[in-house]
Order: C-alpha cells, then sequence, then structure tokens
C-alpha cells in the first residue's frame, strides 16, 4: 500500500499550512521515508480511510461572501430585539472592539507565565477592582461562562462548605439560569424549592423564613432585578436570615443596574454572581457572555471559589507586579479535589467589560443607568395608554412583563411583519419587553403604534 | 535583540482627572417618572475612575504591549494547541453578534444554518451520530460527558459510583468526575508509556461508571491498545469518554467514533482556531454515539425542507449546560476556518502537527541535560521532555527553561505536566508554525541547556527583557497579602482589613 493511498496529500499550498511543501525534508530530518511511519501505531481497524465534506477550500473572499450570505438569512431588524431575558442589546463602543482586537490579548493564553503577561494581567485585575467596586465585594474571580454557569458554582460552593443539599431560590429567577443549576448540580442530587413572590413582584419574605425553619438549607438565592424586571426592595431580610440559619446567601445581579441600585456587598451577602454581557458585550445569539463571580472578604468562602483569580505582588526588582493566585483551589493541581473544573474562562470578554466600564466611568455608568431607566418607563406608559397593562406593581429597570388584551402571539406577528422582534412570550397574552438606550424613541414609538394597530 | 515594552502603566483607579467620560450617552426627549425604591437605592455611586476616551485606549495599548499572543511568536503550550487565529475569522461576527438568543427561528435562519453545519462536520470528524455545540468550552464539555454518563446508568438502575482517569489525563478529567458525584480512580501508565492494560482490567468492574481518557494521550502518545481498552469499558456496559484536547495531531488519521468512544468533547479553541483571548471565551461541542445520544445536552439545530430549528430535542437530554445555545459568536469562527482548509486541509491537521511535533524532536536530538521519556514512540500533536537530568547535574529547573526561553522571544512550554513526568516540559508546536519558526525554537531550547551547564546562575536571573523579572508567590499567596483586588489594597492601607481568614 503507497502512502498516498493511506494518508491523503493532495494540498501542495495552503495559508494556514505553511509546511505543505517541506514534507519532505522533515520527514528526512525526523528519519523516517514516509508519513505512515509516524503513524504506525494506529492499528489498521481505526484508522479512517473516508473523506470530509466540508467541500474543497475556499479563498479568503469566497469564505466572505459565504459569511454575507448567512448574514442575509438572518432577518434585517428596524431595531435590536426588545428582548432581554438574560441578554440585552446595547450599543458597543468602538473603543471596546479595538481594544479587544489586538492581537496580543485575544491570540494569548491564559497567562502561566506572568512576566510577559503583566500587561494582561492588569488588565484581569483591573476587571476584578473595577467588579470588586460595582458589588462592593473585596473577591472577584476572572469570570466563569455565564450567570447560569456562575450559579452553579455558587450552588456547589454552598454544598461543599454546609454539606447540606436544599437550595431556595425565588419563583421568579430565570427559568433559564435554574435549568443550568439543575443540571450542573444534578450529580450532588440538590433540591431546589421556590420561593413565591408577592402582588408586586417581589420575593416572600414569610415563605423563605418558613423554609429556612428547618435548618437543612444549603444556600439562599436572590435575583436583582428578578425575571419579570422587577426591583427587589427588601434584601437584608434574606442576608440575615441566612446568616442566621447557617445558609449561604448567594444574589444575582445584573451588574449595569449597580450605577443606581444597591451592591450586594452592601445587603451582606456572602457570594454574588451575574454576567457582563451588558456592559460593552453584543448578543452573539447568547454567548460568549461573563459569568461574574464574587465574595466578602471571607477566606472560607475564597477558598472554594472556582476559576482563575488575578493577585498584586512584587517582583524580584520591587515593582507591582501582577501574576495568578491561589493556584492551588485549581484543576491542574488540585485534581478531583478542585474547586471547579473550569480552566478556560471568558477573559476576553472580561477585558471588554473592563474597558466599557473604564469609559462610562462613575457618572457615565448612573447616567446610562438612568436613560435606561427612562426609555424603559416611557415605553410602558405608552403600552399603557393602549391599553396594555403591567400585572405586577413593582418598580423596574429595564424589563418589565406586560398584559396584552389579546393573544401575544397576534402582537408578535405583526411586530415582525413591520421588522420589530417584541418581547419574549411568557404567557398566552404576556411578554418580557426590554427597552434600553439601544432603542431610540422614535423606533419605541413606531413600535408602540404597531402594536396598536394589532389591537 | 527581543526585549518586551516595559510601561510603567498606573492602574486605572490611580489616574487624576475628574469629571471626564469615555462615551456620550445618547439622551433622548422623554416625559417619564421614574421612581426607585428607596430602600434599593445605591448611597454614593460606585467609586469608579472618570476618563477620556484616549485615557482608556493608552492606557489598554500599553497593556497590550505587554503582554504576548500567537501573533508575536510562537506559543508551545503543550494540550493547549495554540495554533494561528485566521484573521477571516473576525469578518464572522457578523453572522451572528446582533442576534438575540430568543429570537424567533426564523428571524436567523443563518445562524441556524451555521450551526446545522457544524454539527454536521464536528460529527463527521470526529465519527459520532450527533454533536451539541451548547458547551461553552472543555471543561463544560467534560462536565456534560460525565453528566450523561451518570444518567444513562440511573436509566438502568445500574449503581456506577466510579469514573477511571488515567494518570496521565488532564486535571479537568477527575475535576469534572468529582463535580458529577463520581470517585476518580487512576488507571496508571505502563512502561511504554500507555494505559497499562493490565491494571486496567483489575479494576474494571461493577463500580465502574466510565472511563475518560485522551488519545493521543497528554505524552503525545497514541494509545495503540484503544480497541482492547474500549470492549475491557465495554463489558461491563462503561461508558468510554474522549478528552478532545489533543484532536489536533490525528484529525483525518482516525476518529475517536471508529475506536468504540461513546462521548467525546472538542476544544473549538484548540483543534478548530478559535482565538484563545488571553484564557478565553473558547467554544466547544460534546457528541455522542449510539445510545448516548439520548442524553446529549439540548436542544440541537434539526432541518426540514431548507428550515432551520431548536427541534431536536434528546430524549433522555441532561438539560441546558450553558444558559443559551453556548458560544455561538465563537463557533462561527472555527465554522469560519473548516471553510478555509476543506475538507482537504482539514483531513491533513493530523499529519502536518505531528510532523512538525516530530520534526521538534529531530531537532532537539543530543541536547545535554533534556531527556525524551518512552523515546521508541512516534509522537502526535505534542511531546514531553524531563529536565531531570539538568536537575541532578546543575540544579536547572522546568520553570528555569520556561523563563530563559521568554528571554529569547519565545512563549513557553507547558511546565511541570503530565505530573507523571518529573520537572516536564509539555511542548505543542501546532501545524501552524513553519518549518524554520521550528528550527528557531530548538535552537533557543538548545541555548538554554547549554547556558544552564556553563552559566546556570543567568539563566536563573532571567526573564530579564519581559516587563516583570520573576514574581514573589508568597507575598501574592499570604493571607496577610493577598490582594485581588484595588479594593483590598485600599481598604488594607487604611487599616480596614485583616488577614484573610
Amino acid at each position: 500500500m503507497s502512502d498516498r493511498e493511506v494518508i491523503r496529500l493532495e494540498l501542495t499550498r495552503h495559508p494556514w499550512l505553511p509546511n505543505l511543501g517541506n514534507i519532505d525534508e522533515m520527514l528526512a530530518s525526523i528519519g523516517v521515508s514516509s508519513v505512515e511511519d509516524l503513524f504506525r501505531d494506529v492499528p489498521p481497524a481505526v484508522r479512517f480511510r473516508g473523506g470530509f465534506h466540508i467541500g474543497r477550500p475556499m479563498s479568503e473572499e469566497e469564505i466572505v461572501e459565504r459569511l454575507d450570505n448567512l448574514e442575509e438569512k438572518n432577518s434585517k431588524l428596524t431595531c435590536p430585539p426588545f428582548l432581554g431575558a438574560g441578554a440585552c442589546p446595547h450599543y458597543v463602543p468602538q473603543a471596546v472592539r479595538f481594544i479587544t482586537s489586538r492581537s496580543e490579548f485575544y491570540t494569548a493564553y491564559t497567562p502561566y507565565q506572568p512576566e510577559i503577561s503583566q500587561g494582561l494581567l492588569q488588565a484581569m485585575f483591573e476587571y476584578q477592582s473595577y467588579m470588586a467596586e460595582l458589588l462592593e465585594m473585596e473577591v472577584v474571580n476572572s469570570s466563569l461562562y455565564d450567570w447560569g454557569s456562575a450559579l452553579s458554582e455558587a450552588v456547589l460552593l454552598s454544598h461543599r462548605l454546609t454539606s447540606k443539599k436544599k437550595i431556595l431560590v425565588p419563583s421568579s429567577i430565570n427559568p433559564f439560569h435554574l435549568q443550568v443549576m439543575r443540571t450542573w448540580t444534578a450529580g450532588k442530587g440538590m433540591e431546589v424549592r421556590e420561593v413565591p413572590y408577592d402582588s408586586r413582584g417581589n420575593l416572600s419574605q414569610d415563605h423563605l423564613e418558613r423554609e429556612l425553619q428547618g435548618g437543612d438549607v444549603a444556600a439562599v438565592y436572590a435575583q436583582q432585578p428578578n425575571f419579570f424586571g422587577v426591583i427587589e426592595e427588601e434584601l437584608e431580610f434574606l442576608t440575615e436570615s441566612a446568616r442566621k440559619h447557617g445558609a449561604i446567601s448567594i444574589m444575582g445581579v445584573n451588574p449595569l443596574v449597580l450605577g443606581v441600585l444597591r451592591p450586594p456587598g452592601d445587603y451582606g451577602f456572602d457570594v454574588a454572581v451575574g454576567d457582563g454581557q451588558e456592559l460593552g458585550l453584543q448578543l452573539n445569539y447568547g454567548g460568549p457572555m461573563i459569568g461574574l463571580f464574587a465574595t466578602r472578604w471571607d477566606g472560607r468562602l475564597v477558598r472554594q471559589m472556582p476559576g482563575r483569580i488575578v493577585g498584586l505582588t512584587t517582583d524580584s526588582k520591587g515593582r507591582d507586579s501582577y501574576t495568578l493566585v491561589l493556584q492551588t483551589r485549581e484543576q491542574f493541581t488540585r485534581r478531583e479535589k478542585a474547586t471547579s473544573n473550569i480552566t478556560t474562562n471568558e477573559a476576553l470578554m472580561a477585558l471588554a467589560s473592563l474597558v466599557y466600564l473604564s469609559l462610562l466611568g462613575r457618572e457615565g455608568l448612573r447616567e446610562l443607568g438612568e436613560e435606561i431607566m427612562r426609555r424603559s418607563h416611557y415605553t410602558s406608559n405608552r403600552f399603557e395608554e393602549i391599553g396594555v397593562i403591567r400585572p405586577l406593581e413593582g418598580e423596574f429597570f429595564e424589563e418589565f412583563l406586560v398584559r396584552f388584551p389579546l393573544s401575544y402571539g397576534v402582537v408578535r406577528k405583526k411586530l415582525k411583519e413591520r421588522r420589530f422582534h417584541g418581547g419574549f412570550q411568557i404567557g398566552e397574552r404576556e411578554a418580557l419587553f426590554c427597552v434600553t438606550e439601544a432603542h431610540s424613541k422614535a423606533h419605541i414609538d413606531s413600535m408602540i403604534e404597531t402594536v396598536a394597530e394589532a389591537m | 535583540m527581543w526585549g518586551q515594552a516595559s510601561w510603567d502603566e498606573p492602574l486605572l483607579f490611580d489616574y487624576k482627572g475628574k469629571r471626564r467620560v469615555g462615551i456620550l450617552i445618547p439622551k433622548e426627549e422623554l416625559n417619564a417618572q421614574t421612581h426607585l425604591p428607596e430602600k434599593a437605592r445605591r448611597k454614593g455611586g460606585p467609586d469608579l475612575p472618570e476618563l477620556s476616551e484616549l485615557e482608556v485606549v493608552r492606557h489598554f495599548l500599553r497593556l497590550s504591549q505587554m503582554s504576548y499572543g500567537v501573533d508575536l511568536g510562537m506559543v508551545p503550550l503543550g494540550s493547549c494547541t495554540m495554533k494561528y487565529n485566521p484573521k477571516v475569522q473576525e469578518v464572522s461576527s457578523k453572522v451572528t453578534e446582533e442576534l438575540h438568543p430568543l429570537q424567533d427561528e426564523d428571524t436567523v435562519q443563518g445562524a441556524l444554518e451555521m450551526l446545522y453545519q457544524m454539527q454536521s462536520w464536528l460529527a463527521e470528524i470526529t465519527g459520532m451520530d450527533q454533536c451539541s455545540l451548547q458547551v461553552p468550552a472543555g471543561s463544560a464539555g467534560e462536565l456534560a460527558g460525565v453528566l450523561m454518563t451518570r444518567k444513562y446508568h440511573e436509566d438502568r438502575d445500574h449503581h456506577r459510583t466510579e469514573m477511571l482517569v488515567a494518570d496521565s489525563a488532564h486535571g479537568t478529567n477527575p475535576a469534572s468526575a468529582a463535580m458529577a458525584g463520581f470517585k476518580v480512580i487512576y488507571v496508571r501508565t505502563d512502561p511504554e508509556g500507555l494505559v497499562d492494560l493490565r491494571l486496567l482490567k483489575e479494576v474494571v468492574g461493577s463500580d465502574t461508571a466510565g472511563f475518560m481518557l485522551t488519545n493521543p494521550s497528554t505524552l503525545g502518545l497514541f494509545e495503540e491498545n484503544i480497541e482492547e481498552i474500549a470492549s475491557t469499558i465495554h463489558s461491563v456496559d462503561g461508558i468510554l469518554y474522549y478528552d478532545g484536547a489533543n484532536l489536533n495531531g490525528i484529525v483525518g488519521i482516525a476518529r475517536p467514533g471508529d475506536m468504540g468512544f461513546d462521548v467525546v468533547h472538542l476544544n473549538l479553541h484548540k483543534t478548530f482556531a478559535v482565538p484563545h483571548g488571553g484564557g478565553g471565551p473558547g467554544a466547544g461541542a460534546v457528541c455522542a454515539k449510539g445510545k448516548m445520544v439520548d442524553y446529549l445536552p439540548g436542544p440541537l439545530v434539526g432541518q426540514v425542507d431548507g428550515k432551520y430549528s431548536w427541534s431536536i430535542m434528546p430524549k433522555r437530554s441532561i438539560g441546558r449546560i450553558a444558559t443559551f445555545h453556548g458560544n455561538v459568536g465563537n463557533v462561527v469562527r472555527s465554522y469560519t476556518y473548516l471553510l478555509g482548509l476543506g475538507s482537504e486541509g482539514t483531513a491533513m491537521l493530523g499529519v502536518m502537527s505531528t510532523i512538525a511535533t516530530n520534526y521538534l524532536i529531530s531537532k532537539l536530538r543530543g541536547v545535554r541535560g533534556l531527556e525524551l521519556p518512552y523515546s521508541s514512540r512516534p509522537r502526535k500533536h505534542e511531546v514531553v521532555y524531563t529536565v531531570s537530568p539538568a536537575l541532578k547535574e546543575v540544579g536547572l529547573t522546568a520553570e528555569d527553561v520556561a523563563k530563559a526561553l521568554l528571554d529569547r522571544g519565545f512563549y513557553a512550554p507547558t511546565i511541570y505536566f503530565p505530573p507523571i513526568v518529573p520537572e516536564a516540559l509539555m511542548i505543542e508546536v501546532t501545524e501552524t508554525e513553519s518549518k524554520e519558526s521550528i528550527d528557531q525554537f530548538a535552537v533557543a531550547l538548545r541555548e538554554v541547556m547549554e547556558e544552564a551547564y556553563s552559566n546556570i546562575n543567568s539563566v536563573k536571573e532571567s526573564p530579564k527583557r519581559t516587563a516583570a523579572s520573576r514574581l514573589d508567590y508568597v507575598k501574592a499567596n499570604h493571607p496577610s497579602t493577598f490582594t485581588p483586588s484595588y479594593r483590598v489594597k485600599k481598604m488594607r492601607e487604611e487599616g480596614k482589613l485583616s488577614p484573610l481568614r
């Protein structure tokens, strides 16, 4: 059997395979006569003799044409969708794109060699520091995958610390986060109990207190704002009750609201989780996102933290320097005793969030929060004018639940005819709408008029 | 001579400006009242610096110059597959970046078509029946795989408590198995560097849930007894799991599905060229064969009459592993990469990466102090050396070698891994490095080893040409000096923070 029958060497030149023209001399240096010799340890029965069906190699022009073609198959919308439920549309400044396109950042690996990676490490330290300020919590890791996985990790942490299995979550939790948490914790047999909400949409204190009585709760979770967009008005009782009953308190929070709303550290939460997507990231059809994870200054919690943490130290010349710290928690040293299996995280997205936040600054973040609230409330008022009500009275940030007098399916269809994408359907006549600074007044007005026509 | 930029760049928090902003917030004239509940209102905003756009850009550009990626030079990190990321990939984000994950399927047909094609291409490349792209990276793929294994056994009323893991495995394997509630049993490597078959047969039994294996192994060796390993695991109805971190060495040569693997995870940021982003985001896939398809995380993209939708929900799915559909914005980068390689280029990955590894080995023959364990077997995607001889003779450690390579303008290999090789240098050059660039790396490594024997102190002082010299890890990790944020630094300076307890 000749080489060419076994191993196909049909390609002679390719921009990403520089050594196609050097095969013979490289084999000579290795000291084998054919490529086949390098695979003599692969049993014949498992050798792949078929071909792939990807097509012939495309030139860059052809690739771009194919991508354009795919892009055209997506609907062109008049303005970003009025969808939230875990990811919200925002404008991403050019400076963010520019910085995250720097090759030194985006083609780097996790900074295992700190001396040559100080810039990246400083940026990660700054990301942790910005989030620490927003959250008023001391220790932030340099990102997990997304909110759902961050919540899962927090629950697993609470299980390791308390050896208990019951988790209390509000029934106003984002259902996608809940599904992820159920999947991730299935191996530990965690039992999830839902705590109902009142007519305003706020977490029921009485129910929570009752559930905690048994003393068998590992963690209590609150989400701010909750899935229906409602701002939880009272959360202090939650951290107090959790502490009293030996449970870990976890706050899920959209960090964008923290320019105007009280941070988890101020309430005394043990752990904060969330997603940084709303701070400088595109929607990306739902990923990559940024799993946010923070704890307060307590060694018990910090030593159980999942993920990479960057810390400040000095080098041998006494200069401030940065490095990965507390690595004995991680999988490559601790293996089955590690605090998590996570390795690859969302560092570049964390960098994007950091750049975005550094452009906004303190007042910019507050102003942005206020502008978003003005637009969402304007939209809600316009809905009310045409007879679309808010079934939950509680105050909201950018998302709010609305009830239509007719099937939402009809409204949704009408909106789509005008190239608007309506909110996320919750029930037959209810939907969750999200309005941000990415929705102009003209678009909001036009969307409302379209809804009115459908009615 | 190479030297890294060394800006004395302050933290953003140490910038002094006030009343500056880097983005103008758009303001609409709207008549709308908002009433934040008093108890939930933030008192005193977060203490963030206020900077101009130029200050921000300059700060980060300076930081970028103190960082190192594949576009600057070789990153020969073993098991990380740091191949070149073709620039056309960056155009591909247009297919996904403006799409919301909950949009109606008829409005995202382009993205779904791309995902559907990726599902089927990756299934073909791995020899599996079906792939889910919901896993955001390799570890999440592993977790999905072990949870699938767990549910498979639960469905059959099997009581399986043990997950077998090779002692040469990536640390993520035992960590994932433990997260899914399994007890980890290590299977030792035999004197040839392969899974010890005799031992495997001894430990496999009625408690065995499955075996997590990477092939080629972290030593870069192909497990030639793979068929017997598979039949041993299958003889007790165990699940054979493929850690795809090392797939690059055999793409086009052999497929996990044909070797008897039941579940596979892929790291698209390794084999399929998603840029690593300084630690992430990556993208992943978890693929299954036969009876295991029913357990995949879902939903998956299906196609009927040219219309794509999330129509396939595996019957016994473990559920959702990511909040939405995984890192789709990166899956499209891999898709772009595969378009450029085509069938023929893709089929060459295993050959070309294996040639690169063995070529490097040929260039490192006879280097004093550098020893190649299990030297009789050809390597695939990577090779592991030990500098144990040099440690005994002149006190050179693997870490010293790493630091000295930095001074020569290269990133360092993975060091001290796998743990079964002392003073290990784990090197993966990948097929995208030219022959000359491999030559240069070999020369650099040879020089480092020679310098160790002529002037060990000089090696111990490296790196000297990077932005920082060797760091104080005791200070970095000590409870009274541990500083993971500016907030901690400030509070400690103000005497408001006790040591971490």
